[in-house]
């Protein structure tokens, strides 16, 4: 298969590659660049698991071809915290409120609500859950997800708010 | 040396990588030169495999090699995997083919097995592997597969009957002769299939010069895949490590060995490189074991009290076309349906049968949810009959807490006797009623009617055996920096195994939480092990903890106590050291680990063993039995059969609670795992035993508009049985729901005559059975 050259931002950072047409984004970015934050659940765009966000918008990576991100930001869970340090809002609220027991479902969790809380930043319990449908957890019940997107929610407000 | 952590709702060390996006699953790891094994799987649910061609597929690019069931390696040709439990009662043991040799008796067996530079590439060759097979007929179906002269599941068997027994207990001859009620049914469960959403997954690398294989693999018995290995490969024990990394959950299906496990290891030690199998979503639904079909049919008789006479039951249970552990999950099921009722008669007759279909072995309950609602079902007709509140029934049988420790009758799993430790079942229930407004239900129900609102209340109840033996090891050491390493044979799936164990050991020891470093899930660091299921490893792995830690921090004084030249009563730890009260003596616990270590040919103290370090291996004289009450308030909508989950409240005693937020989440998840159970789940297949839900847009799992915010009880009956008084938690969520909640739809649908002996039950169901009733009506 004739391999194309594609040249994407992941987190802020650009990369340039040659890879083939069915080159998954989930297996672009898992194995080309080895960022192996984002997982791979079922492969066919019903789990979520492989949730990303390509310029502003929450895809599911496993049935994007990484070849259609040609010139696109691609943000990654790897791209969420404020810093090695510090982690950001939601992904604190997620430790705070047990949103995760395995945190294999986590990343695209994550994505999904960055994209959802940056449309509806004071979203109800049940917006919240119906935002979720997009992503599927076998561990939590969802309760721990949906307390800790509330409270992520509230101090985002707050901090722009503040501004 | 107070409980500062035990008890705590300590935030998990676990997630902050998971949060950050880097956590470590197998699929993670990246080792130079690995292949990708592709495996050609069985497009048959029975057939005999006439020759497998793969002349087109060796020449296509990127293949290493193909490896069909006569190239494999002299100790897994024709091979079977070791039956894990055997049990006398076995009559036919079948268990997993490495690679099926002649004869294939499941969709998705592994046939052959494709080794590339990429599984796409991998992918692309498995598709030219040409498989010549002559389709046999095929026992397709639990109810059909019992019955003599039906089609066997393999063509060495006598019929498909895979393990008879019966249970029973009582001195009655003919206890329902005289019963004043005797009340019959029979129900359909199905139990669906794991679906954890990591698949499984296996790295596994030999190095040549030292013969060290090393395998990674998404398990939750990682000393389980040791022991085979060994086993299976003839390799050096010492040479062979297995690590669970990350696990991505598990709910009991990964707590098998599988053939891919065995073949990845064996095919990188053949071939001297890396082989990588990750499984897809496809072949998980496919190839990863399930809990599927059981038909219970129950008679159980009463005075006109409604206090039991007898129970009488038969249960026949689908184990597909093996039986990894035996019969332990049918048997598990037979020994739960008592419950926490006083039952004077007991009989329960199994049939574990085998069908062409992949095996079932315990998934999250284990049988128990099946056994519940077999037993809760059969208190609210008893209920119904004598026209009683079922809650009501249920309080008149209660094994009283003065009666514990309670012998039930029956020998348990473990092997001995089914014995209740501990727990206050009526009180169990009645902090369930108080809180979900119990009493005052019938007046809610029959306003919402009065506005055409369907909604019902169900409840139910459970006892289940936790912590099962035979041991889980924890080791103690203090490191060159002072704090304390805990190594421990736990292998968490994400129940926070690393968080809770630090709690315990930083109490026991006297460290603050965060020099406590936990490894787990590595057969490197702690030889054997047994894993993780059967709510087993806060038990388990818990109190050996404890007692190491305990051990550890004796060992620390009586060495601090030489060195400082001061009484042990007179020492305290404190910030990596060891202090002598009332003076400026202090060691630091780096300078007491060299001290301990000993200085080359100098003599040690008397009296005391060299090395900072102490190991426990906790065994379990019997299963501790935790207990819960579960109530649903549901609605249904009687035109689309929609059921909606108003409120879900659970009572629970699990003992002792380390972490009351890990348990929490453990209910909350427990019981969105029963939800699916009871509504959604259903691994179909057709009548020729071709599955048809492979997929997870055919097979539903939750989502969350689906599961409500739990209303969660606790009470704490510590049980005798461990130094920590805790019990299991991990499973208690799931084992009643389905029962609760179905209990509800019928509550729900009472004015409409439904009556529901299924699960799950679906929309569509709901709606023919509201029309069959409607029919019924009508005829009558």
């Amino acid at each position: 298969m004739k391999e194309v050259e594609i040249t994407v931002s992941v987190n802020g950072g650009s990369h340039t590659e040659t890879v083939e047409p069915r080159l998954s984004l989930a297996e672009f970015l898992r194995r080309t660049l080895g960022q192996t934050g984002t997982h791979v659940g079922c492969e066919h765009g019903v789990c979520g698991a492989c949730t990303v966000v390509v310029d502003g918008r929450s895809i599911r990576s496993c049935l994007m071809f990484a070849i259609q991100t040609d010139g696109s930001e691609v943000t990654t869970v790897e791209g969420l915290a404020q810093s090695d340090a510090e982690l950001g809002p939601l992904q604190a609220a997620f430790r705070r409120c047990h949103g995760l027991q395995c945190g294999f479902c986590t990343p695209g969790m994550l994505m999904t609500l960055t994209d959802f809380l940056s449309r509806n930043p004071d979203p109800t319990r049940e917006e919240i859950r119906i935002a979720l449908t997009a992503n599927a957890c076998r561990c939590t019940g969802y309760k721990g997800i949906v307390d800790a997107a509330m409270e992520a929610a509230a101090e985002m407000r707050g901090k722009s708010d503040g501004r | 040396m107070g409980a500062k952590y035990f008890g705590a709702r300590v935030e998990r060390r676990e997630d902050e990588p998971l949060l950050r996006g880097q956590g470590r699953f197998t699929d993670d790891i990246v080792l130079p030169d690995t292949l990708t094994a592709v495996f050609v799987r069985s497009e048959w649910a029975h057939a005999k495999i006439e020759s497998i061609d793969i002349d087109a597929a060796c020449n296509m690019p990127g293949v290493h090699s193909i490896w069909r069931p006569e190239d494999l390696p002299d100790c897994l040709r024709g091979r079977q995997t070791p039956i894990q439990v055997p049990n006398a009662a076995i009559r036919q043991p079948h268990n997993f083919s490495v690679l099926a040799m002649g004869e294939t008796t499941c969709v998705g067996e592994p046939l052959a097995v494709v080794l590339a530079d990429s599984r796409a590439l991998g992918e692309d060759a498995a598709q030219m592997v040409f498989v010549d097979a002559t389709p046999l007929s095929v026992a397709a179906d639990l109810a059909t597969s019992i019955e003599p002269g039906s089609p066997l599941m393999f063509s060495g068997l006598t019929d498909n009957i895979a393990a008879d027994v019966t249970l029973e207990y009582g001195d009655d001859t003919e206890p329902f002769a005289n019963a004043a009620v005797v009340v019959e049914e029979s129900f359909h469960q199905h139990r669906g299939c794991c679906q954890a959403m990591e698949g499984r997954a296996v790295l596994a690398q030999h190095d040549r010069d030292s013969d060290q294989l090393t395998v990674w693999s998404a398990s939750q018995t990682p000393h389980m895949v040791k022991n085979i290995l060994v086993e299976m490969l003839h390799h050096d024990d010492a040479m062979l490590r297995v690590i669970a990394p990350d696990v991505g959950g598990g709910f009991g299906p990964k707590g098998m060995v599988y053939p891919e496990e065995i073949l990845c290891a064996a095919l990188a030690r053949e071939i001297g490189r890396p082989v990588r199998w990750t499984e897809d979503r496809r072949e998980h639904f496919l190839a990863t074991t399930q809990e599927r079909d059981q038909i219970w049919t129950m008679r159980v008789a009463a005075d006109d009290n409604g206090r039991l006479i007898a129970v009488d039951g038969d249960l026949i249970h689908d184990t597909g076309n093996a039986a990894p552990w035996g019969i332990i999950l049918p048997y598990i099921a037979a020994t739960t349906v008592p419950g926490p009722y006083v039952i004077p008669n007991y009989r329960l007759r199994l049939r574990s049968v085998f069908t062409n279909k992949p095996p079932t072995t315990p998934l999250r309950g284990a049988g128990r949810p099946q056994a519940v609602f077999a037993m809760e079902r059969m208190m609210d007709r008893l209920a119904a009959r004598l026209n009683l509140d079922p809650a009501e029934v249920r309080r008149r049988n209660f094994v009283q807490p003065e009666q514990m420790p309670y012998a039930m009758g029956l020998i348990y799993r473990d092997g001995a006797p089914l014995t209740y430790d501990s727990g206050d079942y009526p009180e169990c229930q009645r902090l369930a009623l108080e809180k979900a407004g119990w009493t005052d239900f019938s007046a809610r129900q029959a306003e919402a009617l009065a506005s055409g609102r369907y909604i019902g209340i169900g409840l139910a109840n459970y006892v289940e055996g936790t912590g099962l033996g035979p041991y889980e090891g924890s080791k103690a050491r203090v490191m060159a920096d002072g704090r304390i390493e805990i190594a421990s044979g736990a292998a968490p799936q994400g129940q926070g195994h690393k968080t809770i164990l630090a709690q315990i050991a930083a109490d026991a020891f006297g460290a603050p939480m965060e020099d406590i470093e936990v490894k787990v899930a590595d057969t490197a660091a702690m030889t054997i092990g047994i894993g993780t299921f059967a709510s087993r490893i806060t038990v388990n792995a818990g109190s050996s903890t404890h007692n190491a830690a305990m051990a550890l921090r004796a060992k620390v004084l009586k060495f601090a106590s030489l060195v400082l030249e001061a009484p042990e009563e007179e020492l305290e730890i404190a910030d990596r050291a060891v202090k002598a009260h009332g003076t400026n003596r202090t060691v630091t616990l780096g300078e007491l680990r060299r001290f301990a270590n000993g200085m080359p040919g100098f003599t040690m103290p008397e009296g005391v063993e060299p090395g900072l370090e102490t190991a426990d291996w906790f065994s379990p004289r019997q299963a501790t039995y935790c207990n819960g009450s579960h109530i649903a308030e549901v609605e249904v909508d009687i035109a689309t059969g929609a059921v909606e989950i108003l409120r879900y409240i659970v009572a629970h005693d699990a003992g002792r609670l380390v972490n009351p937020m890990a348990v929490d989440g453990q209910i909350q998840g427990g019981v969105a795992h029963g939800i699916g159970n009871a509504l959604f789940e259903y691994m179909l297949y057709d009548d020729a035993a071709q599955p048809v839900t492979t997929t997870l847009a055919d097979y539903l799992l939750p989502m969350a508009p689906d599961v409500p915010d739990v209303e969660i009880v606790h009470m704490e009956t510590p049980t005798p049985l461990n130094p920590l008084g805790v019990k299991g938690a991990g499973e208690g969520g799931t084992i009643p729901a389905a029962a609760c909640i179905i209990a509800a739809i019928e509550n729900a649908l009472a004015p409409l005559g439904v009556s529901v002996s299924e699960c799950p039950i679906s929309p569509q169901r709901l709606v023919e059975l509201m029309d069959a009733a409607d029919s019924a009506k009508g005829a009558a």
